[in-house]
């Protein structure tokens, strides 16, 4: 029913279209300029019209009926069965929405077929409701935009103003999802640091991680939520990976933007694209199986012990997928740069390397950092390659040969583990909201910096 | 540049400092450049004149191979700079383009400072040991590019937040900041207001005292003003080379005629 209603909407707001038009068209006969708007815009105007009258209204009428019946239903069966868990009153309605649609039903029992015919009739009024509703608000826009068709009808502006409004709409939409994912980080870590009691410090300098040892009954012990060994292992991995993918990279780019030719430009540059589609799982088992062994037999040969999972490898390993990033991004900024900038440095007798490093690579500078942030960004919440290759305990240290975890891995582990969501939640979340913290701060920190020495080119 | 100029019969020609003799450009199957043979002379301003896409600026790139940077462009031909072929393999275009200075059509000033886009020629070229000196050269780099007054008070303020005649008056200094031997002037003024027009054909004529200078113009007075040799290109060819006088009182071709008259181009 729902795909007809919807077919309707959309076959009448066609209709709707093409007759505005027409008429717009015929109103202005030979004297197209005596149009305020142009008929196009009168038949868009009366489109949209009832493209938001009629699919707004199925909306509408799709989401609350179900709602209002779905509690009056439960309250039905609460009354019905007075001593019944949430969950079971749930499990009757969905067997009787079952019965009533003629689907299977997990058991067949009067209550249920009670409930069932229930729904069925509200259903059935509720469908009436909506059919008339839907059908009746698309047709009254339809004939009520017709009936606005005029010379000087400003169908344009009014339509452009509808459209800013769709887009402001969706923008918003973006904007709402952001702070709601920020505001229930925000609850959780709240509610957390509540269970330690508001020691803070023990979660940002202490040095023992172990929040699920000996969890009673939703207490945390503030004594092992020390989160410095999860980030100091982060940051050690994300150096790491910037230190091999921030020259290879940049150098990379500038080799492909200035140096290469056309022909060898073409070929490279999707090569190491493909490096930026290989999923990061398959970096991650490349990393434990192949170059953690090398470097462990390598280390043996050479007399150092190197553990077999090491920040070393994790690092090496993140920083080669994030090479692409930088590269691909560096590259575009540099081949922005005008050619007449290279060309008045070439006219003053600069050889290549003096003009990229004194005029290409400064106008490029705010791109280039924007493209290290995001690999920045990508390395600090990267969690395949470190849950595979870079350990799970806790350990604090500054030696990149032996085995760290990061604050990813353990928020994988906090979740898939057997503890129960619920206590498991708490240090998830708070760990997840400090890393944002970082990042942005990161963020802010690198724009601030660019702003102060950028070099601006028209 | 390499050392050995053969002296012999440049004798008597050491006042010629630009010679080429047959230049065929292509860009890819475009035939920019046919056929051109010219002599640009020292211490003269030769001015090329013609009407829009005869190829003077491809001409005017030529001579310190600024075509190099465009993939596409070949060319052929001999083109002799003190009598030294400049094409020559042993020739390096770096140093070529330190003796002969460019100015560009469209102003181009670096993403830098006003001081920092007049100092970028004499620093990669050492031609200041200390930071005093390069005071002094941008000093008077900018005061001879006729922007000194405008810019005085904001040296470290950028080059590209002046007006597009300033900017081109910027791009002046920071060509002779670096003292080439000879300048390449693509349509210097097509820019600049009356005033700064006038202060820069000044400085041309100053300049010619010591250098050789050529200057892409689509103004006929400006180039009877300023120039005493004058080429007039159409379609790619050189249609007519001589005596700036020469040519506007009494061309011999008629399409030189017909150009400075206003007929085509
Ligand atoms: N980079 C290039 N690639 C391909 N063709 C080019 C290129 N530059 C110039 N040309 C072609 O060469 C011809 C000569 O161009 P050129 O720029 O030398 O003209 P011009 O005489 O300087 O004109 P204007 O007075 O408009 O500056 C034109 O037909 C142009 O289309
Ligand atoms: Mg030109």
């Amino acid at each position: 029913m729902t795909t007809l209603l919807f077919g309707f909407v959309l076959v009448l707001a066609l209709a709707s279209f093409l007759v505005a038009r027409s008429r717009a068209g015929q109103l202005a006969g030979d004297t197209p300029a005596s149009l305020h708007s142009r008929p196009a815009y009168h038949g868009f105007y009366s489109l949209l019209w009832v493209l938001m009258a009629g699919i707004g209204f199925l909306i509408v009428l799709t989401l609350v009926p179900n709602y209002l019946m779905t509690n009056s239903l439960l309250s039905q069966i609460g009354q019905a069965l007075p001593d019944s868990a949430f969950i079971e009153r749930q499990l009757i309605l969905s067997d009787a929405k079952a019965l009533a649609t003629g689907r299977i039903a997990s058991q067949t029992d009067p209550l249920r077929q009670e409930i069932a015919a229930a729904y069925a009739a509200k259903a059935a009024f509720w469908g009436w409701i909506r059919i008339a509703l839907v059908v009746g608000a698309a047709l009254i826009a339809a004939i009520a935009t017709q009936a606005t068709v005029s010379l000087d009808w400003r169908a344009r502006n009014r339509a452009e103003n509808i459209v800013r409004l769709i887009l402001a709409a969706m923008a918003t939409i973006a904007i709402l999802t952001t702070i709601g994912i920020v505001v229930s980080l925000i609850f959780e870590t709240y509610s957390f640091f509540s269970k330690i009691d508001w020691q803070l410090h023990k979660f940002l300098f202490g040095t023992t991680w172990s929040p699920l040892s000996g969890v009673q009954e939703g207490h945390m012990d503030a004594d092992k939520v020390g989160a410095v060994p999860l980030f100091a292992g982060t940051l050690m991995i994300t150096f790491i990976a910037m230190l091999v993918a921030v020259p290879v990279g940049l150098f990379a780019a500038i080799y492909l933007s200035d140096f290469a030719g056309n022909r060898t430009r073409a070929i490279v540059k999707p090569m190491l694209e493909i490096l930026a589609g290989i999923p990061t799982v398959v970096y991650g088992f490349f990393a434990a199986i192949t170059v953690a062994p090398f470097f462990r037999n390598t280390g043996d040969a050479i007399g150092v012990s190197i553990a077999s999972e090491s920040a070393l490898v994790a690092g090496l390993v993140m920083g080669i997928m994030i090479i692409p990033f930088i590269s691909s991004l560096s590259d575009d900024v540099i081949n922005s740069v005008p050619q007449a900038l290279r060309d008045g440095s070439f006219g003053l007798g600069a050889t290549k390397a003096e003009t990229i490093r004194q005029v290409v690579l400064p106008a490029a500078l705010p791109g280039i950092v924007s493209a290290a942030l995001l690999g920045f960004s990508r390395a600090v919440g990267e969690t395949m390659i470190v849950v595979m290759a870079a350990g799970q305990g806790a350990n604090l240290t500054a030696n990149p040969l032996e085995a760290v975890t990061t604050v990813t891995v353990q928020i994988v582990m906090l979740i898939t583990g057997d503890t129960e969501a619920e206590t498991a939640a708490g240090p998830a979340f708070t760990l997840g909201f400090t890393l944002f913290c970082i990042t942005l701060l990161m963020n802010v920190a690198a724009q601030r910096l660019v702003r102060k020495y950028r070099e601006t080119y028209e | 540049m390499y050392d050995t100029q053969t002296h012999g019969s440049a004798l008597d020609q050491t006042d010629i400092k630009f010679s080429a003799r047959n230049v065929q450009v292509y860009y890819g199957d475009t035939h920019a450049i046919k056929d051109v043979d010219v002599d640009i002379a020292d211490k003269t301003v030769t001015a090329f004149i013609g009407p829009s896409g005869c190829g003077k600026s491809t001409f005017l790139r030529c001579l310190n191979r600024m075509n190099d940077t465009i993939d596409v462009c070949r060319i052929t031909g001999d083109i002799r700079l003190d009598g030294e072929d400049i094409y020559d393999k042993r020739v390096d275009p770096v140093q070529l383009r330190a003796k002969v200075g460019m100015v560009f059509q469209k102003p181009n000033p670096f993403p830098k400072s006003i001081y920092d886009n007049v100092a970028y020629g004499p620093k990669i070229h050492g031609l200041a040991r200390t930071r005093a000196d390069l005071d002094v050269i941008v000093e008077k780099a900018l005061r001879r590019g006729a922007i000194w007054d405008e810019v005085k008070d904001r040296l470290h303020a950028p080059g590209t937040g002046l007006s597009g005649g300033q900017q081109q008056r910027l791009c002046i200094a920071r060509a002779i900041a670096t003292e080439p031997e000879v300048l390449l002037m693509d349509e210097p003024c097509s820019a600049l207001d009356p005033i700064a027009t006038a202060q820069v054909e000044e400085l041309i004529d100053e300049l010619r005292t010591r250098y050789s200078l050529v200057i892409v113009t689509h103004s006929m007075q400006q180039a009877a003003r300023v120039s005493q040799k004058t080429a007039f290109f159409h379609l790619g060819n050189l249609v007519e080379f001589g005596e700036t006088s020469q040519i506007f009182t009494n061309p011999d071709d008629p399409r030189t005629e017909s150009y400075i008259t206003g007929r085509i181009g």
